[in-house]
């Protein structure tokens, strides 16, 4: 029997010990028993980091020997080191020079940095004008806006490819960015968030001589802020990671995103995986940063779509 | 488009209820200055260019034949047939469809356990646990799809990986599974990986919706003698069903758009998997039109599976409404 059998047994042993002790009130019991199972669920999830981690920093030569870190008696230069990240920053050779990997976190930063703010400016500039004010056409927009969120982004694909074959628009960097500058599915979030913003306050605004554009940006705008924040963390989380539309219109080297260079580098580095190891560990901390900051923000948004239908 | 794309949720089904929770504001009288036509415009023309005209294209796009981006032909149906008829074509679609029911009768029901999990601990210590518990779940969801898949490649090595290693401790088998290389195990790996990366994610829907049902209605059926599954059956689960729907489409849509993660997980094959064991349809589509250069063709698999979406949800939302009138 191997330990981990041994441990489980245990672990879960130890529930009708404790269900048997109190029969009757058998609470103590039940909790014990929902800690145990979440608890070896949030290991089961957190277990492919630590790996990833110590994968990271781990010399080729003890890759395989132990599965997560090295026991500390075995901890040296020799088991433990940068040499996977220096790898990984040597550069490569392309048409254009050399590129390092740094040149792909920073373009991945710009990209998602650039459609973040422009979807935020957009898809809240529309919320405001669908949500407090009525307007000719205002229902057939809505009802457009709707059904296109029905549609699959992938069908559009092939035709904006050829668009940007034919206005030799591929592999530029403004054009990729422009695809993804605005949502239907933001433009509702941040309509049903300012409905709710209190009419009196955009009537003060516009007595005190405010300009439309003003009163959206310094009175309403700072009222969302919650909102704001989490769709701003969706839509980094998508742009960040995102490799369908990048992988298809970006082509030169320099140009292209980290998750389309971290996928080259399986091929590249077959035998030292630890180099494409790290080259992810790094490609997914600036996401786990803004998370953590933005953390309550962001599941009270995830879920606000959903609980209210 | 590629922004939040795989978040698309139904907008509609979720405004009534918004609209009676927060009395505020009436929508303002009818304005006669050109300030909200203003507002629109970076919306209209963004999706006059990148939406309403694609999808014009895509719908003539889809009866020709492309040889990359520049020289077509008219071929009619001819793409169409041609798919109902390609191996490939049905292989592919029989692994989403396979894909797709995992996710929804595997992923699922374990989430909405584990949501169950998290929502019944009463104690002090598990309340305050619980955010703590559900940023942990949650948290792979930061990892795209694609370094998912880097990271498990690795993870599902024979005797050297970490899954393979703790499978061989926990039941005595599979250290040395070659999971990427042997066409039976290509699915269950794919199936185990998004568990492990989406789990997480319709967890939390879930929790959210077991937060808003109401605890007395609950005590109330115990009281009359309902078992801990009637309860559940009869009781919570209509009380979430329009989260289950939400999410069940949601998974749907995600499962059909199945791309980078075998993409990378598979990466010695292409993303095809041995024997196009992993093949899906977009990775089927990204292959003919990008690769391949067809885009016609391309829009044709598009097409389908747009089709075979808007069909899907829209059976969902109708077993959804029968089950509400029984």
């Amino acid at each position: 029997m191997s330990t981990l059998q041994l441990t489980l047994l245990v672990l879960f042993g130890v529930f009708p010990l404790l269900y048997l002790r109190s029969p009757k009130r058998p609470k103590l019991a039940w909790s014990y028993l929902r800690g145990l199972l979440l608890t070896l669920a949030c290991i089961a999830v957190l277990s492919p980091f630590v790996w990833l981690v110590a994968a990271a920093f781990k010399d080729r030569s003890v890759m395989n020997e132990y599965t997560f870190f090295p026991p500390l008696d075995k901890w040296s230069s020799e088991t433990m080191n940068l040499k996977n990240f220096r790898r990984l920053f040597a550069g490569e050779m392309s048409v254009k020079g050399m590129v390092y990997y740094w040149q792909y976190l920073l373009n991945s930063a710009l990209y998602t940095t650039v459609s973040t703010v422009l979807q935020l400016f957009f898809s809240s500039l529309a919320g405001y004008a669908l949500s407090k004010y009525d307007f000719r056409g205002k229902r057939v927009l809505m009802a457009f806006m709707i059904g296109s969120t029905m549609i699959p982004g992938v069908l559009l694909l092939a035709p904006i490819y050829k668009m940007f074959v034919d206005f030799g628009l591929i592999d530029s960097v403004p054009g990729l960015l422009l695809t993804g500058a605005v949502s239907a599915y933001g433009i509702f979030l941040f309509r049903q968030a300012i409905v709710s913003v209190p009419n009196e306050i955009i009537d003060a605004g516009r007595i005190d001589g405010c300009s439309e554009f003003g009163i959206y940006f310094r009175l309403v705008m700072p009222l969302v802020k919650p909102m704001s924040a989490a769709f701003c963390m969706f839509v980094f989380l998508a742009q960040w990671n995102a490799f369908f539309a990048p992988n298809i219109f970006l082509q030169s080297q320099n140009n292209l995103t980290a998750p389309i260079a971290v996928r080259s580098y399986i091929g590249i580095y077959q035998a030292e995986y630890g180099v494409f190891l790290a080259g992810t560990l790094l490609a997914i901390i600036p996401p786990a940063i803004l998370f953590f900051a933005l953390q309550k923000e962001f599941v009270s948004g995830l879920s606000a779509g959903a609980v209210k239908g | 488009m590629q922004g939040v794309v795989d978040l698309q949720s139904p907008a509609e089904a979720v405004e009534p209820e918004e609209a009676r929770r927060r009395p505020a504001a009436p929508p303002r009288r009818f304005y006669k200055g050109k300030a909200p036509y203003v507002f629109l415009v970076p919306y209209l023309l963004l999706t006059s260019v990148f939406f309403i005209y694609p999808f014009l294209r895509a719908v003539t796009l889809a009866f020709y034949q492309t040889n990359g981006p520049r020289s077509k032909v008219f071929v009619g149906f001819e793409n169409f047939t041609f798919l109902f008829h390609d191996a490939r074509f049905h292989s592919a679609l029989g692994n989403t469809v396979t894909y797709t029911l995992c996710s929804i009768f595997l992923q699922l029901p374990l989430a909405l356990a584990l949501a169950m999990l998290l929502n019944s601990g009463t104690s002090k210590l598990e309340v305050r646990l619980k955010g703590f518990f559900r940023l942990i779940l949650f948290s792979p969801n930061l990892v795209g799809p694609i370094f998912v898949g880097v990271m498990f490649g690795v993870l599902l090595t024979p005797r050297y990986g970490l899954l393979n290693r703790t499978l061989h401790a926990l039941v005595g088998w599979g250290l040395e599974q070659r999971w990427v290389d042997d066409p039976q195990l290509v699915m269950p790996a794919l199936v185990l990986v998004s568990l492990w990366l989406y789990v997480g994610f319709n967890m939390v829907y879930f929790l959210a919706a077991l937060q808003s049902v109401d605890k007395e209605l609950e005590q109330a059926a115990r009281m009359d003698g309902a078992n801990a599954w009637q309860v559940f059956w009869h009781v919570t689960l209509p009380a979430i069903r329009h989260v289950v729907v939400f999410v069940v489409i949601l998974s749907t849509v995600g499962s059909f758009n199945l791309f980078e993660l075998p993409l990378a997980l598979l990466n010695s094959t292409n993303g095809f998997g041995p024997d196009d064991s992993g093949l899906t349809v977009i990775t089927y589509l990204n292959e003919v039109a990008y690769r391949q250069g067809d885009l016609g063709l391309g829009s044709a698999v598009g097409w389908i599976v747009a089709i075979l979406i808007m069909v899907f949800s829209f059976v969902q939302f109708r077993v959804a409404r029968v089950a509400e009138n029984e």
